[in-house]
């Protein structure tokens, strides 16, 4: 590619609410730009991991640039950054949206402004992007385009009445939205001569070319040989290739200068070394500052991940390696559990970061796992002075040692039809919410603002705030701090042993009832025995709620048939199998599925 | 001489019961007739390996092989004692079911030498027997019984069952009690289980079964009252009057050789295990095979042995590849016993019996002592009050019968 044209650059995203229709929006502009015949489409192009295909998600930014012959008789290259989709990606969506010069916002015609539009749009204009929205899915029967424009209008305040109305599906309107990229985005600024400025907003691991760093370029350029400097982690290597984003493939080019995105990559081993929204610069020419934004990513959720065959624990550690190579924000550590034995403390962004690696591990590397309950990250302070942030129930220090603890609190928006107000705000309180305020968004909606604390939220409150809504209420959170709590660690002993792996920490005033719920749960999870089992579950040494697993009354085989042995033997054995896939504490045989049963205790 | 069992499976019943998993079903006279044929060529072409062994007892079960024409049972029989040596004093049973016997037939069973009868009576609740499909109510099986004794039956079993639906503590005392005052010689007592696919499993909703602890009642009355009135427990679900026990059924138990004819029957000779195929067309393409196998081998007999005591000692298992010509021949789960699979079938098959195993023969069967092998499972279910010992015999307590398939699982490697 011969030396482009800055005007002639739009840098895009599109940011929508989940099913909204962004990924098929995506596949459309592609398939429309002439890159890509229909035959070569996968059904989404962008969505390209099988998981996320399933789950209609986008989790790691996808890029993709292409070329579009505009009415106005230019040529244009289109560089299409694909966000991911859920809150727990929130600080990849903000730096991806960094690398983008505008946005294109799609509302679907007859849901309307989702709480995920909103957070969307917000962040986006937070990053001074241009938004124009489209209206998707006309065709459907209960699409409502000019209530929905209006909505936009009022609740946002972007211009929407010619908003192109499409379907992404059925390719209607693609064309306009495709102009109106033209037209409503504007062209990259910066300068080639300047000192290299790039943002990192993505990096995944090659086993054959090292990390391959995926940057905008805001000033100067980068080319082979370039010694480049990230600036926050320090590290620096010489760029080996450079190159833009074809559909599915990496095609190298000379340069990357100002406005362009594309990749670098520089013999660098490790995705840590490239953090997301970390800026690389020039070694022999540096830019005075990095580019703003930039923030360490951590863990908010942690569970315990441990193989259900204590023989994989090595595999389970290389696959962990494996998936960490292209995931900065994936933590782990070994930890050891009497019930459980050798696994890893591992942390993630959120509830859905640690269900997707969960299912990688279990589908990409064939892995079968028990996880433990997962918790937040609590700040414990002693009473002499020290600060701990505790991420496995099991540390936590004894009660004499400790000053006070503190838990973080989120910021959520939770937005939902009218008539579910009620239910909503009752499933807030019950999960110890705060009340910050109503807005409403029209006449039947309303955005309701709660500070929530995030181990209220983290195992099934989605789930709960769904079910309480028959589906309409949408959900988005950001950190807000640490607050001060009166927390506990409930423990819960199986026929007189703790069993560490099922300890959690809990809110003082939620710790009975959710004592009593684990207890009804593990009752029906564990199989009777030949003996009685009690099971407690106890604060600090005092029992709070205790339910029992009868002893076996009868298991007997009456009949042999004509002498068939075999049969019966098949049977015992079966029964023998189903014993050895039980963990043994004490001399009682918990099943795998008890150890995760207990995450979903809401059952209304 | 060793000793052989032979069990003959007969796979046909006037319609299906609604708690029945085993190989039967309706038939014609014709089907019978053919499957009898095959039967006989079988039993024919398998006797060439048994010519060193007596068979000490004979089983004809099913399905409900009374089903079949006096004179078909006769014919098998009768091909049986020409090809096998055949005991003095050997227990041979045919099943039955109330309704399917003429006095004829059952006078036809004495004169072919059958020495022992299996009522299928169940429950003597006529409500209870509609509920699972039986073809049959009390009445006629008073009439079967009264037939049996007549036509001279000495020895008579009645199979009953517990945990039937709509079945109370009270109606299940009613029919031990009735069955008891009929002084049979040996009764089988079976907990109803239910086996997937069956009627009673797919509709189990809509039935009432007794719970688990009135199954367990239900158990303990069996032992208790049939003790009183004569009947001792000597396996988990049979009970006899002293000397009456089931041989054949014992032989089960005690690993005793056993060869079975027929539609997916089962054997076990010197410790190998095989199955008959269990779909008509298979069976029959597997005795093709059988009398294929034979003719070669009595090719080989009649060439170069004349005498019979040098053809008898020819035509026995001895330095053959037995696994290896049942494989051949079509037979299903050919399985080879391994040492450790004989110590496991010692123990959880023995174990099913209330005298018991024998510590002593277990040691001089495999050289080593059960406690080398099992220490660990005895200890443990002795503490907890499941096992229990006497001298060098041990045996479930009755709470371990309860609980035995939990204990039995336990002495799998």
């Amino acid at each position: 590619m011969s030396i482009t044209d800055q005007s002639k650059i739009r840098n895009f995203c599109i940011v929508a609410h989940i099913d909204h229709g962004k990924s098929t929006l995506a596949d459309r502009i592609i398939e429309q730009t002439g890159l890509l015949t229909s035959r070569e489409m996968q059904a989404q192009i962008l969505d390209n991991m099988d998981l996320e295909r399933e789950r209609g998600i986008t989790i790691k930014a996808q890029t993709v640039r292409i070329v579009y012959q505009a009415k106005d008789g230019n040529e244009y290259i289109f560089n299409l950054i694909d966000t991911p989709g859920h809150v727990d990606f929130n600080y990849e969506v903000s730096r991806s949206l960094a690398a983008c010069d505008g946005a294109i916002l799609v509302v679907d015609a007859a849901q309307g402004i989702e709480a995920q539009t909103l957070a969307n749009v917000y962040l986006a204009l937070d990053h001074d992007l241009d938004v124009f929205p489209v209206i998707n899915k006309i065709d459907l029967p209960s699409a409502e385009p000019e209530r929905v424009k209006n909505e936009i209008e009022d609740v946002i305040g972007i211009e929407a009445q010619d908003a192109p109305l499409i379907s992404a599906k059925n390719g209607i309107g693609i064309e306009d939205v495709l102009e109106a990229i033209v037209e409503k985005i504007p062209a990259p600024g910066g300068s080639p001569d300047n000192p290299l400025q790039a943002l990192i907003f993505d990096s995944v691991y090659d086993s054959y070319k090292g990390v391959i760093v995926f940057c905008r370029i805001k000033e100067g350029r980068v080319k082979k040989g370039t010694k480049i400097k990230m600036m926050a982690t320090g590290a620096a290597a010489e760029v080996v290739e450079v190159g833009y984003f074809g559909a599915g493939q990496f095609i190298p080019c000379d340069e990357l200068t100002a406005g362009m995105v594309g990749y670098l990559t520089a013999s660098i081993k490790n995705v840590k070394d490239t953090a997301v929204g970390d800026t690389v610069t020039d070694v022999n020419n540096p830019c005075a500052e990095p580019l703003p934004g930039y923030k360490k990513v951590n863990s908010m959720v942690y569970c315990g991940m441990y193989p259900a065959d204590g023989a994989k624990y090595p595999d389970l550690r290389d696959a962990l390696e494996k998936l960490k190579l292209n995931d900065a924000s994936l933590n782990y550590e070994p930890e050891t559990s009497i019930a459980l034995g050798f696994g890893f403390r591992c942390g993630f962004l959120g509830l859905l970061h640690l269900e997707i690696i969960q299912e990688r591990l279990e589908r990409e590397y064939n892995l079968d796992l028990v996880t433990t309950a997962p918790g937040v990250i609590y700040r414990v302070y002693k009473t002499n002075g020290e600060m701990i942030e505790l991420t496995n129930p099991s540390n936590l220090p004894d009660p004499s040692e400790i000053d006070y603890m503190e838990e973080p609190v989120v910021s959520a928006e939770i937005m939902v039809t009218t008539e579910f107000i009620g239910p909503i705000m009752q499933l807030c309180q019950e999960r110890r919410g705060r009340y910050t305020s109503t807005e409403y968004i029209e006449a039947s909606r309303a955005l309701l603002k709660y500070d929530l604390p995030l181990n209220e939220i983290i195992y099934d409150f989605f789930d709960a705030l769904k079910s309480r809504s028959r589906g309409y209420a949408s959900f988005d959170y950001e950190l807000k701090g640490y607050e001060q709590s009166k927390l506990v660690k409930l423990d819960i002993l199986i026929n007189h042993d703790e069993v560490d792996a099922l300890s959690f920490i809990v809110h003082a005033d939620s710790a009975y009832e959710r004592g009593r719920r684990m207890c009804e749960k593990l009752k029906d999870e564990i199989p009777r025995h030949l003996f009685e089992i009690p099971i407690q579950a106890a604060v600090g040494g005092k029992i709070i709620a205790r339910e029992t697993v009868k002893a076996m009354r009868k298991d007997v085989l009456a009949k042999c048939y004509g002498g068939d042995i075999t049969r019966k033997k098949k049977l015992l054995e079966k029964q023998k199998e189903g014993k050895k896939r039980m963990r043994q504490v004490g001399n009682v045989e918990i099943p795998q599925s008890a150890f995760m049963s207990v995450l979903k205790l809401d059952d209304n | 001489m060793r000793n052989l069992s032979i069990y003959i499976h007969i796979p046909f019943c006037v319609r299906k019961c609604f708690y029945c998993d085993f190989l039967s079903g309706p038939a014609c006279d014709g089907e019978m007739e053919s499957y009898v044929n095959l039967l006989l060529r079988e039993i024919e072409k398998q006797s060439i390996f048994y010519g060193d062994h007596r068979v000490v007892s004979i089983f004809l079960g099913g399905g409900t092989p009374s089903l079949l024409p006096a004179w078909e049972t006769g014919r098998i029989l009768e091909r049986v004692r020409e090809d096998f040596a055949l005991a003095e004093n050997a227990e041979i049973t045919i099943e039955c079911n109330p309704g399917t016997v003429t006095a004829e037939k059952l006078e036809n069973y004495i004169t072919y030498g059958i020495n022992r009868l299996s009522i299928g009576l169940q429950s003597t609740d006529d409500g209870e027997l509609a509920r699972i499909g039986r073809i049959h109510d009390y009445a006629s099986f008073l009439e079967t019984y009264r037939l049996a004794r007549e036509a001279g039956f000495r020895n008579i079993n009645i199979d009953l069952m517990a945990g039937l639906p709509g079945q109370s503590l009270a109606s299940y005392r009613k029919t031990l009690e009735r069955v008891a005052a009929l002084s049979p010689e040996h009764i089988s007592a079976y907990s109803l289980i239910l086996e997937e696919e069956t009627p009673l499993y797919v509709n189990r909703e809509s039935y009432t079964f007794p719970n688990e602890e009135e199954d367990r009642e239900m158990y303990e009355l069996t032992g208790r009252y049939l003790g009183e009135a004569g009947f001792q427990r000597y396996e988990i679900s049979n009970y006899a009057r002293e000397g009456w026990e089931c041989r054949h059924n014992k032989v089960y138990w005690r690993r005793g050789d056993y060869v079975g004819f027929g539609l997916g029957a089962s054997s076990m000779v010197q410790n190998v295990r095989w199955k008959n195929p269990e779909e008509h067309a298979a069976y029959a393409a597997c005795v093709e095979k059988m009398e294929a196998d034979a003719l070669k081998r009595m090719a080989d007999i009649t060439e170069t042995e004349t005498d019979r005591a040098a053809r008898m000692e020819k035509s026995s298992l001895q330095g053959m590849d037995f696994a290896e010509m049942l494989r051949q021949t079509d037979r299903r789960e050919v399985q080879e016993l391994t040492l450790q699979e004989q110590m496991e079938e010692f123990m959880f098959l023995g174990l099913r019996l209330t005298e018991g195993v024998d510590l002593q023969e277990f040691q001089r069967y495999f050289g080593k002592t059960a406690e080398e092998i099992y220490g660990k499972q005895i200890s443990s279910f002795t503490e907890q009050g499941l096992l229990e010992q006497e001298g060098r015999r041990l045996r479930l307590t009755p709470r371990g019968v309860d609980v035995s398939n939990a204990v039995f699982a336990a002495f799998l490697f």
